[in-house]
């Protein structure tokens, strides 16, 4: 625990100063297009409004965690309290015990014995190539051995989005709580840099989703490359021009696409596959570019609703008002 | 193969599709699409149970091109079939209730989501049920805490995002524990399909190999699946979570969200561990002991409540629990006993919670005791409602509460340890139950005394000529208070109006929750077989 140092105290100290510079409150010596005296004056009004609304918020954070437990007269919750510390404690102890053990007595690691390695493993590595046309055997088993797992698992990220869309989604446009007030902040450097970069961070992610039957990559690795490319753009140049070309509609409209994609893609073959119809779609030459069958559309498919994800994540923890 | 074969498989993907469907569409059409969607899946379900009915035997349906242990695949079986019609008959009518409330409580941006959640819930639901491949199960496991969790606090106010966080935690608790046990047993077998699981663990049994290891994640399985169905000490988020979020919300966790988990474990148990593991193993045993724990401690707190919602949630701690009793037996008579509660538990709480939010509207909005005293006259179908529900939960004969209570102590009669715990804990739990229920029953039948004006005022169902009166001699005073005045009257006969129309979608999903429950308290015999019918073909 670290010791509580009073409030004149800490604003004596290095980090303190560091932090408000860090923070953009002392003005910066080379800044002459604002008033900044006025400027510091005005940022000094804020600080202390904001101050005061914090304190107030602690009491009443206080107050309601009293109002809700009713702690003086709840012998329930009193007791718990108490008993809580040892009864963790105890708990973890057992679990680890518990959870060491059985690992202790699992079947040794990397033993050519091992129960893991029977007629699936060996199917999915010696005809992994030939039944999915992909070369790389692990896209070749989530989009086609296993492609019912990973359409649930492409919705678990589609319905993720949405419950942070729940959450933090600003209900009455207020500004105040919108992280736009900000912008634009112009920062010279993370332009340029984001300028630079950002054009073969997204063509990097192309590659890694378009190759992913081809060799190591897939939509989730290349998606998350894509949805970092956006976040960088983001920061960069601010809302205004990140909407020209994406927000929150054309989010979901993209996802849309894409699971519907996914899943009647999926429906065709599994369609096919369950009542013994030859399906009408060819493999392809192992290793070309237009090959394996729907791999490469349903890599595409996930790419797109992982880079939604990613992206619709940061706007909404940043408060951006999506 | 015949068509009907393919209709499970269309019923999950039509779900999982109008998901991200709703996303797109305005909250209307989102309503429409997701009403369309389960009465679909319901008729499909139909179509499946009389198919398996008629040719007797369990289905296997290939998902792809390959075959079982390299490819997914689903199984249908009788039990499976009816769950999948019974939870979309129950989704419907807790849909068609909650309408009224979902559109003042969820903020029109946002309506379209809550359709998306919905859907998607149904789909996991529908996967859980059909389910043959363990991981399968845990991917639908994650979607289905998701969108409940998203059910949860799309009502926002500060408890149910509390609820949510706190569902969260302990769901997630539950999810990890449940992953950690199927990837001990992948490892210990190299199998994830339940067919070839069951194999491979029967000739560990016999070999003795990788005993404790098998133990562990048996016990880990069945834990985790227990906590994400609020067995009773995982139960601190569900009275928060079924008390504040919005009606349609709190009826569908209630009665489906916990039954799909109860439906894997009772799965899990019957394809791929068998009942001799289980009853070397002494994880039914703390089943057992937690359920008839939690039956009477749910009961304890529920007495305690002062709010009629969260009576309900407490109710289902204990109900819950009954259900892990039945399991914790580990025979055959406890598990029929115990699917037949899911049943019957799914009927009667969303029954409750639809009359419960129409004895409160019929209040003023008002959940306390005292608010409801007489609302039973003031909503005449909610308080019968509320009556043959509570009925059905203590367990008078006619209603379905009975049948499971006299079924479980069928399966008990004849258990060397359990039969007299069984007994105790099911006598201590009626009348538990009697308590509260029946407390609640009179509250709302018996008529004010002393108390009246002022309810009545804060009604706003004394004649208008009255407060006109009163309003006269003050008004001359002040003008703007008048006119004030005036203004929330006409507010509060909007809002008059409005409860008048919310009566008749709500007012028949009730008439039809009233049936359900009669049908399955007269007519246990049929469902009983078909239960039987579908353990025997899980096998």
């Amino acid at each position: 625990m670290s010791r509580k140092v009073s409030e004149e105290e800490y604003q004596r100290t290095f980090s303190y100063k560091f932090s408000r510079w860090l923070e953009g409150d002392e003005i910066f010596p080379c800044d002459d297009t604002v008033d900044s005296k006025q400027e510091g004056i005005r940022k000094e009004n804020v600080r202390r409004d904001e101050k005061l609304l914090r304190r107030r918020k602690e009491r009443e954070k206080k107050n309601l965690v009293k109002r809700v437990y009713d702690l003086e007269h709840n012998t329930e919750i009193r007791i718990f309290r108490k008993i809580y510390r040892i009864f963790s404690v105890l708990f973890c102890v057992f679990l680890v015990a518990m959870l060491l053990t059985a690992v202790s007595a699992l079947p040794d690691f990397g033993n050519a014995e091992n129960p893991v390695n029977n007629e699936v493993a060996a199917r999915y590595i010696e005809k992994g190539l030939q039944e999915t046309g992909a070369v790389n055997i692990v896209t070749g088993m989530i989009l086609d051995y296993r492609a019912f797992d990973t359409l649930g698992e492409s919705h678990v990220l589609f319905i993720a989005t949405c419950t942070v869309l729940i959450l933090l989604r600003n209900d009455k446009r207020n500004e105040e709580r919108s992280d736009r007030i900000h912008e634009p902040k112009n920062d010279v450097i993370l332009q340029t840099v984001a300028r630079i970069l950002v054009p073969p961070v997204f063509i990097f992610g192309i590659y890694v989703i378009l190759a992913g039957h081809l060799g190591p990559g897939g939509g989730f690795s290349g998606g998350a490359v894509i949805g970092a490319g956006l976040i960088l753009y983001l920061n960069a140049f601010g809302f205004k021009k990140t909407e020209k070309f994406f927000t929150a509609k054309t989010y979901r409209r993209i996802s849309f696409c894409a699971l519907a994609c996914y899943s009647i893609a999926k429906s065709y073959s599994f369609y096919t596959g369950a009542n013994h119809i030859e399906s009408v779609i060819p493999l392809g030459k192992p290793g070309a570019i237009l090959s394996s069958g729907l791999i490469l559309l349903l890599n595409i498919c996930v790419g797109t609703v992982v880079a939604g994800t990613m992206y619709t994540f940061y706007v909404m923890f940043r408060k951006g008002d999506y | 193969m015949d068509f009907v074969c393919n209709f499970p498989f269309i019923s999950i993907i039509l779900s999982l599709f109008s998901g991200p469907l709703c996303s797109v569409l305005s909250g209307k059409w989102a309503k429409r699409i997701n009403t369309v969607v389960i009465i679909m899946i319901g008729i499909l379900s139909v179509f499946v149970l009389a198919y398996v009915g008629r040719t007797g035997e369990a289905f296997v349906y290939r998902m792809g091109h390959f075959p079982a242990p390299w490819g997914n695949e689903i199984r249908v079986g009788i039990l499976e079939a009816f769950m999948a019609c019974f939870f979309c008959v129950v989704m419907l009518l807790c849909m068609a209730a909650g309408g009224r409330e979902r559109e003042v409580q969820i903020h029109e941006n946002k309506q379209n989501l809550y359709y998306v959640m919905v859907n998607l819930l149904l789909c996991s639901l529908l996967a859980l049920i059909y389910t043959n491949d363990l991981f399968t199960a845990y991917v639908f496991v994650e979607i289905n805490t998701i969108s409940a969790c998203g059910l949860i606090m799309i009502r926002q106010n500060g408890r149910t995002i509390e609820a949510a966080t706190r569902y969260m935690i302990m769901s997630l608790l539950g999810s990890g524990l449940l992953l950690l046990g199927i990837c001990f047993l992948y490892d210990l077998t190299g199998h994830l399909l339940m067919s070839n699981l069951k194999e491979q663990v029967h000739i560990l049994v016999e070999t003795g190999q990788y005993h404790i290891p098998l133990m562990v994640s048996v016990g880990l399985m069945s834990v985790g699946l227990a906590m994400k169905s609020a067995l009773y000490p995982f139960h601190a988020w569900l009275p928060d979570a079924y008390g504040y979020s919005t009606l349609s919300s709190a009826a569908i966790l209630s009665s489906l969200v916990s039954k799909g988990y109860i439906f894997l474990l009772i799965k899990i148990f019957y394809r791929v561990v068998g009942f001799e593991i289980l009853t070397e193993n002494k994880v039914a045993n703390v089943l057992f002991v937690f359920g008839i724990v939690g039956m009477i401690m749910g009961s304890l707190n529920a007495i305690q409540e002062e709010h009629i919602t969260r009576m309900i949630a407490y109710s289902s701690v204990a109900q819950i629990g009954y259900i892990y009793m039945g399991i914790g037996l580990a025979t055959q008579e406890g598990m029929v006993a115990s699917i037949y509660h899911v049943v019957s538990h799914a009927a009667t709480k969303s029954l409750l919670f639809v009359a419960a939010s129409g004895l409160a509207a019929a209040s003023g909005g008002g959940t306390r005791y005292r608010d409801l005293v007489g609302s039973g006259y003031r909503n005449k179908l909610a308080g019968i409602a509320f009556t043959v529900g509570s009925l059905s939960m203590v367990g008078m004969p006619m209603f379905s509460g009975f049948i499971s209570k006299l079924f479980f102590a069928q399966a008990a009669i004849g258990h060397t340890h359990k039969m007299l715990p069984t007994f105790i804990a099911l006598a201590i739990s009626t009348v538990l139950n009697a308590a509260y229920f029946m407390k609640m029953v009179i509250c709302i039948y018996s008529p004010r005394y002393g108390r009246d004006e002022y309810a009545i005022q804060n009604l706003n169902l004394v004649p208008s000529k009255d407060i006109e009166e009163k309003r006269d001699i003050v008004s001359d005073k002040d003008v703007v208070l008048k006119e004030d005045s005036i203004s929330k009257k006409v507010d509060m006969q909007q809002k008059n109006d409005m409860d008048k129309k919310v009566d008749t979608a709500k007012n028949v999903a009730l008439l039809c929750f009233i049936i359900l429950n009669f049908v399955l308290g007269l007519n246990s015999e049929p469902m009983i077989r078909l239960i039987q019918k579908g353990l025997s073909m899980f096998g």
